[in-house]
């Protein structure tokens, strides 16, 4: 195997695995509040924080790229205001993890507002009569029967946060060994003469990687549903 | 023992304005749809806030709203059975029925959950899930986690309204013995008045979102002028006792010594029971009868004949059984000179009493 890939793009496959995993993880907790609020809170705003949420999902991923660029590179209003206390994000493996965060959260979010959705607001009601808080309905009653609907999110945000280009790209460039993911590794291949053989075997693991990830979170997704008692 | 409720609130249009206190034991809110009743119990169980309320369970204030008090629901030591059950599908049985004792460990038990597990039968369903459930079954679960939850005051809105009738045969009892053998006061939605009639000790009904009537069942019921369900509805409470099954299938009651043959019921001799007597099933005679098929008759004296425009009229027997009500024409009424302090005998077809109207006490 190791001579099938070179190293750079053994690192590349590491770097699109470490980018997408702490991507996905970072999300999820945002993701989960976020999913809530829009889909059990009324408060003012919420078709704007809604919209905002979907953005990244519609909008040129070159123009998210930029966007982040501007607020988190390191001149950025953020990005300058985290370096202080020696957070960097631009150019580093950091910031392909923020870009992929970003472009994934949508997928997130409406998976999990959907599974949230699903759920019998007076399953929740029941329990708060039985004498648990809020948070402790959200932990015991909302939380196991979204399991499903989430997990199958964070796969999907896993194998988005994986193909993430154009936003990575343009905010963190395409440094070998830092913020080279496999999709700039396959780009780059192909900008070379002779680079296509290369290219397609990370293509393959592309594949590999995405179809893998799918098909977990469907088995998951039904062991749990099977679990919590909903088909 | 006695819970009290204040409650003002406008509402798109629908002004609510209830106010009541009720004794120790099962206090029916008991209406048409509309008439304010859930508003009523879920402001008691704090899901829905009021603009007005003031509510007392035992002394302890749930909600004042002079004072700027709402307990929030957690807070509020219910057990509330719904009309769906509401059981968690994530959980077993078991676990359903320990979910709110182990939030509640600071009170003292209501029941243990051996004995509630005995009571309602369900110790071979611990292991189920809720969708391995029949209706029935779901309900008795859901009594089963209201009581666990060491509670304070039960709620319960139409807890049966979502069965079929021999499934609402099977849970009745249990409300019965919630209602006798736990001193806890019971709050209990329903529209149907052959609940109120074997379960309620207070009634509390409503109309349009006010206060109709106050009062023990018995009264409330056998008052001629409460005939929430249209005048075919009206029907008294006799409060009676088991006195032996006859070899020819019939059962004999007693209500305060006046002798009612019922068809065979399946309580034992001894038992107290409530006997519904429906308007409409009542004939008057002003001469004791003779030679008629009916069983039950007894003699009393008319406390009030009352008519409205339509050609009915609902005329009230005071007996030593207890009052009477009779649904006759207007024109029988004046045909045999009834008026307030007559006599007369009230024959009641002992065919007429439905299974489901009667309950042990």
């Amino acid at each position: 195997m190791t001579e099938w890939l070179g190293p750079q793009e053994w690192a590349a496959v590491g770097l699109s695995l470490k980018v997408a995993f702490w991507a996905m993880i970072c999300a999820v907790g945002p993701g989960v509040f976020v999913a809530y609020a829009l889909a059990r809170w009324e408060f003012h705003g919420k078709q704007f924080i809604n919209i905002l949420v979907h953005l990244p999902l519609v909008l040129p991923p070159v123009a998210t790229g930029y966007l982040l660029l501007v607020t988190f590179g390191t001149q950025g209003v953020i990005g300058g205001a985290l370096k202080e206390i020696g957070v960097v994000f631009a150019f580093r493996w950091t910031g392909a993890a923020l870009a992929a965060a970003v472009m994934a959260f949508p997928l997130l979010v409406r998976s999990i507002r959907l599974s949230i959705e699903a759920i019998d607001p007076k399953l929740e009601q029941a329990a708060a009569t039985l004498g648990a808080s809020r948070l402790r309905v959200f932990a015991t009653v909302t939380l196991p029967l979204m399991l499903p609907g989430l997990l199958a999110g964070m796969m999907l945000a896993f194998a988005k946060a994986m193909g993430e280009f154009g936003a990575t790209i343009t905010f963190v460039s395409n440094i070998p060994g830092q913020t080279r993911t496999l999709p700039s590794a396959i780009y780059s291949f192909l900008q070379v003469p002779g680079g296509e053989i290369a290219a397609m075997r990370l293509v393959v693991i592309s594949i590999i990687v995405a179809a893998g990830a799918l098909i977990l979170s469907e088995v998951l997704a039904r062991r749990i549903a099977a679990k919590v008692g909903q088909t | 023992m006695s819970v009290e409720v204040q409650i003002q609130q406008g509402f798109r249009g629908f002004d609510l304005d209830v106010g009541f206190e009720a004794p120790k034991g099962l206090t029916v809110l008991f209406g048409s749809s509309g008439s304010g009743k859930t508003s009523v119990i879920n402001a008691v169980a704090g899901l829905a806030k009021p603009a007005q309320s003031r509510i007392v369970v035992n002394g302890e204030v749930l909600s004042d709203s002079a004072a700027g008090r709402w307990l929030p629901t957690h807070q509020r030591g219910l057990g509330y059975v719904f009309q769906e059950g509401r059981l968690f599908p994530h959980m077993n049985v078991r676990k359903n029925l320990l979910y709110g004792n182990k939030l509640s460990k600071d009170r003292c038990e209501v029941a243990s959950f051996d004995q509630v597990v005995d009571i309602l039968g369900i110790g071979a369903l611990l292991e189920r899930r809720p969708s391995e459930l029949s209706g029935g079954e779901k309900q008795r679960v859901a009594i089963g986690r209201a009581l666990l939850a060491r509670p304070k005051l039960i709620l319960a809105d139409e807890p049966l309204a979502a069965l079929d009738e021999p499934r609402k045969a099977e849970i009745l009892p249990y409300f019965e013995r919630l209602r006798d053998e736990f001193s806890l006061p019971i709050l209990y939605v329903t529209h149907s008045i052959a609940e109120v009639a074997r379960l309620a000790t207070t009634v509390v009904a409503l109309k349009d979102g006010k206060v109709d009537r106050v009062g023990p069942a018995a009264e409330v019921l056998s008052d001629p002028s409460f005939t929430p369900m249209g005048p075919r509805a009206v029907g008294a409470v006799l409060e009676a006792k088991v006195v032996r099954h006859h070899e020819d299938g019939l059962t004999e009651l007693s209500a305060n010594g006046v002798a009612l043959m019922l068809p065979q019921l399946s309580h034992s001799v001894g038992d107290q029971v409530r006997v519904r007597v429906a308007a409409h099933d009542v004939i008057l005679s002003r001469e004791a009868p003779k030679g008629l098929s009916a069983l039950n008759i007894v003699e009393g004296k008319v406390h009030s004949v009352r008519s409205g425009c339509g050609p009915g009229a609902i005329v009230s027997v005071d007996t030593i059984a207890g009052r009477i009500l009779a649904r006759i024409t207007r024109r029988s009424a004046a045909a045999l000179e009834l008026s307030g302090g007559v006599t007369c005998y009230a024959v009641m077809k002992s065919v007429s009493v439905a299974p489901q109207d009667i309950g042990a006490r």
